[in-house]
């Protein structure tokens, strides 16, 4: 079998201006941020990104301009940022074009795309705003494919009287980048812990591209196959990218780094100091490895290491970092 | 300030872990919702299953997560999985008992905003994250507790934006909307404990945190408060508040 592997920066090339994508993880938890960090040093712009929870994977993209048009539930860094400040200031000031959906309604959405089906129905939303207010208008949605002509529809259930539901279209994304811990040149992936929807973010894209903490023989994976999430064929192109998701976390790798996501939060939340930031960090770097230098190098990783009896650091303080 | 043996957010995250029921399964979100639901688990409520919906089912955590999708969420989980298994099955088909919500604005009947602040939310004044979960938790678990910092501006009569749907507009509103189950059944703030009336859904006072009053409350709510019948709440034991600073939150990561 040919190997998928390449290299970070051929797969973040692979992405076209204008593309259609979604980035795996959740909010602190296993971003593909090597990737993101290398789109925008490859200067890709007018991207239309799809998610449920994302984090500062989409706010520095969001706030480096890259981004036209999201589609998503929320933004932010939860307990280390209740809000994403790039995001934040780009609605405010009109600078972005975006929908507001669930986190619930966006799966479902991306897995419609992967089964194949228009949509699927849900009992949430009703009620809601979601449901009353569209952020993008009839215009916006009928000049462009890469957005769907309806937000919704709501109707009652054909097999039942007064049995209401919502019907969210699906996401069918030119590409999804995922950061798992293992994967193998073949495309098989194993996500330890949790796997939030990558599975079906990965399913709903045309190309998939996985960057991983470890590359491992195919003979590993496939001593326990039930816990490789993903048909092996779906993965088009396999990254070995250690530390990929830094400043967030990977599971019973290491750990998401306080620091880091402080400095982010304290920059981002003025449009030049976020410019500094963004220049000390990624543009002003010239790769990953160069990245892990300026965060701090082997000294500031190996605090982060993950303790094999938990997954995590537990001794990581989070808030007192003095 | 006056030494006080202990906060309001301390007294908060109490009155929260109170609502919790031994046995019932919950659906939490980081910050106080995290710390009510631990310290549940810890004291009365040992055989409560806590839900995260990044995908994790039965926690028994040992570190406060910072967030749901947190590596310290899978602590001796029962099941882990993904955002679709726990928002289908477990919260769509009906079968958590409490979900916890919170928001920038809270109306009177329990509609939660965590959009956006200003009349157009295409052109927001303030943008916040955004729904995440709490929509679909809102819609979907049987009953909700909704916690919140209590201040005026956060408790209008109209929220800008319906976020999370609580009784709309009060009566038999929701269930004509077509939601199924559901609805807010306490407000836990840091001046004391709302509850909403049976049929006509009015939200009301029932309690009142230790050195405040119920006029004290009606005057930093943004609607009339009805505060009928209300009466102090419970302060915390010793045994909780150890529990809350020395193992729940010792790293005073919520706590203040």
């Amino acid at each position: 079998m040919s190997s998928k592997l390449i290299d970070l920066t051929q797969a973040a090339a692979l992405i076209p201006n204008g593309a259609t994508l979604s980035l795996g993880g959740f909010t602190t938890q296993r971003h593909p941020m090597a990737f993101v960090y290398e789109l925008i040093r490859l200067g890709r712009k007018d991207l239309y990104l799809f998610g449920h929870s994302p984090g500062g994977d989409w706010d520095i993209l969001i706030g480096a301009g890259r981004v036209k048009r999201v589609e998503l539930a929320y933004e932010a860094d939860e307990a280390f940022g209740t809000v994403g400040p790039c995001w934040r200031r780009a609605v405010e000031r009109g600078q972005i074009e975006w929908e507001d959906y669930s986190n619930f309604t966006m799966v479902l959405r991306f897995a419609a795309g992967a089964m194949g089906i228009p949509f699927m129905p849900t009992r949430s939303l009703l009620g809601s705003d979601l449901l009353q207010q569209q952020a993008l208008t009839q215009e916006q949605r009928r000049a462009d494919p890469r957005t769907s002509p309806l937000k919704f529809h709501v109707m009652d259930s054909p097999f039942g009287t007064a049995d209401r539901v919502v019907l969210v279209p699906a996401i069918r994304t030119d590409f999804a980048v995922l950061h798992v811990q293992k994967a193998t040149p073949s495309g098989i992936i194993r996500i330890e812990g949790q796997t939030f929807a990558d599975v079906v973010q990965a399913l709903s894209a045309q190309t998939v591209i996985v960057t991983a903490e470890e590359i491992v023989d195919d003979v590993e994976l496939r001593r326990e196959p039930e816990r490789n999430p993903l048909p092996f064929f779906v993965v088009n192109h396999v990254c070995h990218v250690p530390f990929g998701a830094h400043p967030y976390a990977v599971y019973s790798y290491y750990d998401y780094d306080p620091r880091q996501l402080k400095a982010y939060h304290q920059s981002a939340a003025d449009e030049s100091s976020f410019r500094a930031y963004l220049d000390r960090f990624v543009t002003g770097v010239r790769d990953h490895a160069a990245y892990l230098q300026a965060v701090g190098g082997a000294e500031r990783l190996a605090g982060l290491k993950a303790d094999p009896a938990f997954g995590y650091s537990p001794s990581l303080k989070r808030r007192r970092l003095d | 300030m006056a030494a006080t043996p202990y906060s309001l957010t301390e007294l908060m995250a109490v009155t929260a872990a109170h609502e919790i029921v031994d046995g019932e399964i919950v659906f939490a979100g980081t910050g106080l919702p995290m710390l009510g639901v631990m310290l549940a688990q810890l004291t009365h409520a040992p055989n409560c299953c806590i839900v995260f919906e990044a995908g994790t089912v039965g926690s028994r955590l040992a570190h406060l997560p910072m967030s749901v999708g947190d590596p310290r969420a899978l602590r001796q989980a029962a099941s882990a999985a993904g955002l679709f298994e726990v928002f289908n099955y477990v919260l769509q088909a009906g079968r958590v008992d409490v979900g916890f919500l919170s928001g920038a604005q809270v109306d009177r009947f329990g509609n939660i905003n965590s959009t956006s602040i200003g009349r157009d939310p295409r052109h927001p004044t303030v943008r916040f994250s955004g729904s995440g979960g709490a929509c679909d938790i809102a819609c979907l678990a049987t009953r909700t507790i909704i916690i919140a910092k209590h201040e005026k501006r956060r408790f209008p009569e109209k929220v800008d934006y319906i976020t999370s749907p609580g009784w709309l507009e009060g009566g038999d509103s929701r269930a004509r909307a077509g939601l199924v189950r559901g609805g807010p059944s306490s407000v836990v703030t840091t001046m004391g404990v709302m509850r909403f009336r049976p049929t006509t859904r009015a939200i009301y006072l029932a309690s009142y945190h230790p050195g405040l009053s119920p006029q004290a409350l009606a005057e930093n709510t943004g609607f009339p408060l009805d505060v009928t019948g209300a009466t102090e709440t419970s302060t915390p034991t010793p045994e909780e508040l150890s529990i809350l600073r020395e193992v729940v939150d010792p790293e005073r990561v919520f706590l203040n």
